[in-house]
């Protein structure tokens, strides 16, 4: 995925509205109605969203007798998940190495101070 | 969007839309021990990076306007290389500040900042890196961390589980 595409999945998912509608999505396809009935939003401004969500190709359309229906598109989502586990991974691994140096020199500290007591005379 | 799952103790916000990424941390130690590993090359190269890497540090300038370069090295001879510049003096309470380049990526510079707070005898690690446009971010994070990509694969599940759950 180019980080054009990737922006666009990015910026698509930053709306609560649109986030919303890819759990509903989750569930099987939709029209625009039963998509636009959980929220105080008008069928125009969810059409809205679903371009946006269609653009970024996390949603198909296609028509139905008269309707349109919504699908959930996977594949991008999956992508987009993807490129976040690597940057996690790489950090995951670099601060479970710190924590573990962290404690070898703690105890390290812990034993140079057990050793001065022991060298101090009584 | 925040990635955590159930071993993670990592916490990274990507929120969508915006040019940063913010991450945290708690390490279960004193604050000076924490920067120390943060700013000692010594110590530093023992953490950072995956394990199957070798981290080579070539200058850690730990001074204002000192310079910064790391190579991580694959076993089969790839490289990575980082450089930038520090901001300011580094110091416990203020931090470190730097710009960070990914060498694969030239002239898609990042700032970062680092700050530590130790509370309840932990320290709480905070990173903060500002990209000059989202692109930036999400580009550089695609192309930099490829090679870690396809072994942490995440379910689809998951995200959507999030995703609901954000609702």
């Amino acid at each position: 995925m180019s980080a054009d595409q990737l922006s666009a999945v990015f910026g698509a998912l930053a709306d609560p509205t649109r986030r919303a509608i890819l759990a509903r999505l989750t569930a099987g396809d939709a029209t625009v109605g039963e998509l636009s009935a959980p929220f105080s939003v008008s069928q125009p401004a969810i059409s809205r969203h679903l371009k946006v969500l269609e653009q970024a190709g996390l949603i198909s359309r296609s028509r139905h007798a008269t309707a349109r229906l919504s699908h959930l598109q996977a594949e991008p989502l999956r992508e987009a998940t993807a490129w976040l586990a690597g940057y996690r991974e790489y950090w995951e691994e670099s601060h479970d190495r710190l924590d573990a140096l962290l404690r070898e020199l703690q105890t390290q500290q812990d034993e140079d101070k057990q050793d001065k007591q022991v060298e101090r005379p009584q | 969007m925040t990635t955590t799952n159930k071993t993670a103790k990592t916490e990274i916000l990507v929120e969508p839309g915006t040019q940063q990424i913010v991450m945290t941390r708690a390490f279960a130690a004193p604050r000076e021990l924490v920067y120390r590993a943060f700013t000692d090359p010594e110590l530093l190269v023992q953490w950072l990076g995956p394990s199957r890497m070798t981290m080579t540090i070539e200058r850690h300038e730990m001074r204002d306007g000192g310079v910064w370069r790391y190579i991580h090295r694959d076993a089969d001879g790839s490289e990575a290389a980082f450089h930038g510049v520090i901001h300011g003096e580094p110091s416990l309470e203020g931090g470190v500040v730097r710009t960070f380049e990914f060498e694969g990526f030239p002239g898609h510079v990042s700032m970062e900042t680092l700050s530590l707070e130790e509370r309840d005898g932990k320290t709480f690690m905070r990173t903060n890196s500002v990209f000059q446009s989202v692109e930036d971010r999400d580009g550089m994070v695609a192309s930099g961390m490829e090679s870690g990509v396809n072994e942490g694969m995440q379910k689809l599940d998951a995200l959507l589980a999030r995703l609901v759950a954000a609702r």
